[in-house]
């Protein structure tokens, strides 16, 4: 709104320096990371090259380190937490968006921020004393013929890949399920009334918002994934921590940040640490570009929504 | 005829199934408050916040040493991450469009973004390793660094929000740009930044993963910065995966204070947004 003008005062740059700097750290705590896990996992990095991510034995006292049953194990059950919690959570948002009357609203946000803010090792905790035995109950009660099916196999634990996808997806759902309802908000009144006028039902009308806001909704969608990844604690404490490869959702697996969380205080020798560091390097790495894309859709819907009316609230900004 | 019945049917079917998935994404947190208040007001009592950790095998005994620990980790942090936070946020806001405050915030929505157990691993390297030391520093500084973004975008936001009058007239009685942000346009939005600020601290101070090998643990009273020091949330876990009875009894217990603690500051922080939004409407 202001031109610069040409010649500054001095107070006005200390003010621009000053908050600046402080705005340069934080550009440099992040850049910062990036460096220390890199130079910290070269060891590893190069010793072992891809072959890290291609082997399976994770031997930390005969110095052999593959990563791939962590990488296994952390995709499988996000993977799974996504196919348990997207539907839940479209649901949500559009119930809160698109059906909850006015006074539901308010009252259903504040519980899904609720099941945000509840810190990870109290899911965990609860996922060891109550959603274990239950998934332990329900395993043991698998018909004969399931059993041959891989996905069913295996001993009736409860530790393992279904605890952990299943806790996975009650703490994911919050966060794809508010995203979404900002994006369903954000599609414009006049779509709905358009397809109410042609005749539509509630529900083709709400498909039409759907299709409208598709491109923030997988943006959605792929936040919650970039949470489920870097989950930490409640599915240490579930998943049942054994590094092997396997589709059945009853074997007890390992995930990247679980691995992390119970070997990095025992790492003694360098080169175990810096595998654990290189895990951790390509877990910032991936969520890094998950979390990217994934801000690229949601911000890119929030372009379309405003055509710019210029209201007198915007704040005035330089256009420099 | 009969398309238009199936037509409406489907909709029908599909407004119950939203309406069935509130319900099933409200359940679990149901349980977890169900099953965290049962178990945990059993186990809690004045001797959870007074006394310290028995030895295995001994029945009783508290987590006095870990609520104090959680507290002086968590208060490291904030004085770490507020004035980076704040300013930063300020930077951002005041300079608006720049390549810097877009660059900012792009680093702002990153951090906020990376898994916490990755942050306790960047923070063991530069702030344990070195060192050859756990510490109750390394501890805040981690919580420091996730509290950063959250801080920062709370303020950005929050001054964006205050009206542009208010700005203007400051400038137009001579403030300087410095003196008009300090002295109007921050005031105006201290009690929405404090709030951010609250939110904060409480999802922080449930953090596990990025104190397990920077905080650490620790069986004594301590509250020197420089030795590892004993947190609640690391303490529910060590308790949770150990296969004593008591133990789970006394992680119950910390669980629940840890649940209250994020309840009371999320009902606080919505009463103070209720109010500043009262306040600009009316």
């Amino acid at each position: 709104m202001f031109a610069r003008p040409k010649n500054v005062r001095p107070d006005e740059l200390l003010f621009r320096a000053g908050t600046g700097a402080f705005a340069v750290l934080l550009i440099a705590i992040v850049a910062a990371i990036a460096v220390i896990l890199t130079s910290e996992s070269q060891l590893s990095i190069r010793h072992f090259g891809w072959s890290f991510w291609q082997t399976d034995t994770w031997d930390p006292v005969a110095g052999e380190f593959g990563a791939r049953p962590f990488i296994w194990g952390t995709l499988y059950s996000s993977i799974l937490a996504l196919i348990i919690s997207t539907p839940i959570a479209l649901g949500i948002a559009i119930f809160v968006s698109e059906l909850a009357p006015g006074s539901l609203k308010r009252p259903l946000v504040f519980l899904t921020e609720l099941l945000a803010a509840i810190p990870s090792i109290v899911y965990g905790l609860w996922g060891i004393f109550v959603l274990v035995p239950a998934v332990r109950q329900l395993e043991t009660m698998t018909p004969e013929w399931l059993k041959t099916v891989p996905l069913f196999s295996g001993p009736p634990l409860g530790v393992g890949m279904l605890s952990a996808a299943l806790i996975l997806a009650i703490m994911v759902i919050p966060f794809s399920s508010s995203v979404a309802r900002e994006v369903l908000k954000a599609v414009p009144q006049s779509q709905r009334e358009g397809a109410y006028a042609l005749g539509a039902t509630r529900w083709e009308a709400i498909r039409m918002a759907l299709f409208y806001a598709r491109t923030g909704i997988v943006g959605a969608i792929m936040l919650g994934f970039g949470r489920a990844l870097g989950e930490t604690m409640a599915v240490t404490m579930v998943i049942g921590n054994s590094p092997q490869i396997s589709a059945s959702l009853y074997a007890p697996q390992y995930t990247m940040a679980a691995v992390l969380a119970n070997e990095f205080a025992e790492a003694t020798d360098d080169l175990y640490l810096h595998a654990l560091v290189e895990i951790g390097l390509v877990l910032f790495v991936v969520t890094l570009i998950i979390n990217f894309i994934s801000r690229l859709f949601i911000w890119s819907m929030g372009r379309q929504k405003r055509p710019r009316p210029a209201l007198a609230t915007e704040p005035a900004r330089s256009a420099a | 005829m009969n398309r238009d019945a199936w037509r409406r049917g489907l909709s029908h079917a599909v407004i119950l199934l939203c309406g069935l998935s509130v319900l099933i994404a409200l359940l679990p947190l149901a349980l977890v408050l169900f099953y965290v208040v049962t178990q945990g007001i059993t186990s809690l009592n004045l001797s959870f916040f007074t006394e310290m950790p028995k030895p295995v095998g001994e029945a009783g005994g508290g987590m006095a040493n870990a609520i104090a620990g959680s507290l002086l980790v968590t208060l490291l942090g904030a004085i770490f991450a507020i004035p980076i936070g704040i300013m930063s946020g300020v930077y951002a806001a005041e300079y608006a469009g720049t390549r810097l405050s877009a660059a900012v915030r792009f680093a702002a929505d990153t951090l906020n973004g990376v898994p916490s157990i990755v942050i306790g691993v960047f923070i063991y390297s530069v702030a344990v390793l070195p060192f050859r030391q756990f510490s109750a520093l390394a501890g805040g500084l981690a919580l420091g660094v996730m509290m950063i973004p959250l801080i920062m975008r709370t303020t950005e936001e929050l001054l964006r929000l205050v009206p542009t009058t208010l700005r203007e007239g400051a400038l137009a009685l001579g403030a300087t740009r410095a003196r008009a942000v300090f002295t109007v346009v921050v005031p105006a939005a201290l009690p929405g930044i404090l709030t951010g600020i609250l939110l904060a601290l409480a999802r922080i101070a449930g953090e596990t993963a990025p104190l397990l090998f920077t905080a650490f643990n620790n069986r004594f009273w301590s509250t020197d910065v420089r030795q590892p020091i004993s947190t609640l949330t690391v303490q529910v876990f060590t308790y949770a995966i150990a296969p004593y009875e008591d133990w789970h009894r006394q992680a119950w217990a910390g669980a629940l204070v840890l649940v209250t603690m994020v309840l009371v500051c999320s009902l606080l922080a919505r009463v103070a947004t209720a109010r500043m939004e009262k306040l600009q409407r009316g």
